[in-house]
């Protein structure tokens, strides 16, 4: 396949056949080779190929093979002539990542970190079939979907200050509870307020690099050394099936013999399935941020039982990296309002956008990107030259490298945790299996796909994260 | 004659699954999934849900019939062990496909290990083969 290379970051295949926009890559050679290996670039020429697409099909550093969409798309349509997909957002509706930090240092909690990851372990439900022991009602399902985290929040778990920083603080308003289905619900009713598997995690982890020190203290981390939480997880079956559900809509109202894969179906952003998937998934995104800030919350209750207190533990931010919004950008000069799909993708606005929180607003908002399991994560900050480049986007992780099967020949649940435990990193999972087939070295490296953020300018480095306790969904 | 077979895919898991007739190659693509996520063999068939299912054409017959195994699991703890009594209709006109079965499995139990998650049935490479031979699926789901 002819990419045309535009500098050493940033390859281009120019439209042909029915592509109505290029495609637009952003990686480094060695990134690139390893994305050429499977059907990334197909995908990302049918992204092209969507009504009302604007300017590019974007690729994203770490982008793999997705359905439909790559894993790492992004792609931005027109309001009034574009279509919104629930390929361009993936099957775990807001699948995203928060960042808490605390005013621990690492050698405080060494000492306590067994029984910290311990309780943590026996705090949040995690792994497959695993609910609450509680079940929620229905009628509390329905306020978890309109309200996200707010609700999360007015019922005590976290503070309103948790609240300013989570994107969309935490509640995308156009959600309507009444355009998910009972099935969806049904799914959601036993999984609110879990990790679930796969390559969910959450850890307590240290910064181990500040790069800039400046927007790093912004962030609330000051220091090498300092500890902070990840956590990693999405709406769980709700969002699933609420991707399915309107899947099948799509197919029932305007078919599948046009699309290049089926994986692809659509509907107008104007037509009534279209509007109603769009509130269905801002309902699961909710869904997802109260999962989130239930956990967080949690989180803060065992530092306190095994530390003594929870004090000065604020969240840094929380990002979504599956979902489709509403944003105004400018294009040939004009300001639009555009639906960007972002598949794989964290926003990373830069500084200006009234969308951040005033007390990021100044320097550009946080952008979280997970490594994989016992590999560092990094915090990055958003550029304004990103809007120009990739509506306003960069990578989400590491991306996968080798599929499950392949790392379960590869590599053993216990030799994994042995060699973590080497490198002084405690491992709790549910699933041998699912440690193998998340071994680090099934991924990318996170290194070369955040160095390829900062050299492009998508999301420039602030500091580095490596994980002290791992525990795995 | 092979139930199924997984093949290698990057991010998520491959399979086909084949059958003398179409009943009995949706009944293995069942097996398949199961095995992403426990042993369908050690599950005692204690319970028996009755599945219906319909769809556009195969493929969306194909994924809502795999898809009521996710559900189940997640909102009846519900454990597939195997299927009977697969019948598929043919309506004409409009076309229609429907499905019928009976799910026989159990409940999750301390002794059933659950090793695997499935987070929804694709239509990502899906191909359904119908031949006089035989038939053979195949799905991707991701995981």
């Amino acid at each position: 396949m002819e990419l045309k290379k535009i500098n050493d970051f940033i390859w281009e295949i120019p439209p042909r056949g029915k592509m109505k926009v290029p495609a637009r890559i952003y990686a480094s050679a060695a990134l690139l080779e390893s994305v050429r290996r499977d059907r990334t670039l197909e995908q990302a020429q049918n992204v092209a190929t969507l009504p009302g697409i604007l300017k590019a099909s974007y690729v994203m550093p770490d982008a793999h093979q997705g359905y439909g969409f790559p894993i790492g798309g992004v792609a931005a349509f027109d309001e009034k002539e574009g279509i919104i997909s629930p390929g361009g957002v993936g099957y775990d509706i807001n699948c995203g990542v928060r960042l808490l930090k605390t005013e621990y240092r690492v050698e405080e909690i060494r000492p306590y970190l067994e029984r910290l990851m311990n309780e943590i372990f026996r705090e949040v439900p995690a792994g497959v079939g695993k609910g609450r022991k509680t079940r929620l009602s229905p009628a509390v399902l329905e306020e978890v979907l309109l309200r996200g985290a707010e609700w999360a929040v007015d019922n005590g778990f976290g503070s309103r200050d948790d609240l300013q920083r989570t994107e969309e603080y935490g509640r995308m308003k156009e959600a309507d509870p009444a355009c998910v289905s009972r099935r969806a619900k049904d799914r959601g009713l036993p999984q609110l307020g879990t990790l679930g598997a796969g390559n969910h995690f959450l850890e307590v982890q240290q910064v181990a690099e500040i790069y800039n020190p400046d927007v790093a203290r912004h962030f609330g981390l000051h220091s090498v050394g300092q500890i902070t939480v990840m956590i990693h997880c999405g709406s769980r079956g709700l969002g699933h099936q609420v991707a399915s559900d309107y899947i099948r809509m799509m197919e029932d109202a305007f078919g599948t013999s046009h699309l290049a894969d089926r994986e692809l179906v659509y509907a107008p952003l104007q037509s009534s399935v279209g509007r109603k998937y769009y509130q269905a998934m801002c309902a699961a995104v909710n869904f997802a941020f109260a999962n989130r800030q239930m956990i967080a919350h949690w989180v803060r209750e065992v530092f306190k039982r095994v530390l003594g207190s929870n004090q000065g533990i604020d969240m840094v931010y929380d990002v979504c990296h599956n979902v489709a919004k509403f944003e105004i950008h400018h294009i040939d000069h004009q300001k639009k309002r555009v639906c960007v799909h972002r598949k794989g993708a964290t926003r990373s606005f830069g500084p200006g956008r009234e969308e951040i929180p005033a007390c990021y607003r100044q320097v550009g908002q946080p952008v979280i990107i997970p490594g994989s399991m016992g590999t560092s994560s990094y915090l990055l900050v958003g550029t304004k030259e990103a809007e120009e480049l990739s509506f306003s986007s960069t990578a989400h992780g590491a991306g996968r490298l080798m599929s499950r099967h392949e790392a379960l020949r590869r590599f053993r649940g216990e030799t994994i945790k042995r060699d973590l435990e080497k490198q002084g990193i405690t491992l709790k999972s549910t699933s041998w299996k699912g440690v193998a087939e998340e071994a680090s070295g099934a991924y990318k490296d996170v290194d070369e796909v955040v160095r390829a953020s900062d050299a492009v300018g998508l999301g420039r480095l602030v500091a580095k994260l490596s994980p002290l306790g791992v525990m795995k969904g | 004659m092979e139930k199924f077979r997984f093949l290698p895919h990057t991010a998520d898991a491959k399979f086909q699954a084949f059958g003398r007739t179409l009943e009995e190659a949706f009944a293995h693509a069942a097996l398949a999934v199961c095995h992403l996520m426990w042993a369908p063999e050690k599950v005692q068939p204690t319970q028996e849900k009755v599945v219906e299912v319909d769809g556009r054409d195969l493929k969306q017959l194909l994924v809502a019939f795999l898809e009521e195994i996710l559900f189940l699991f997640e909102t009846d703890d519900f454990m597939l062990a195997e299927v009977a009594d697969i019948q598929i209709k043919r309506q004409e006109k409009p076309p229609r496909y429907q499905l019928q079965a009976r799910f026989r499995g159990d409940r999750i139990k301390e002794d059933n290990e659950i090793f695997g998650d499935v987070k929804a049935i694709t239509y990502n490479e899906m191909e359904i083969k119908e031949t006089p031979e035989g038939v053979s699926l195949q799905v991707v789901v991701d995981i």
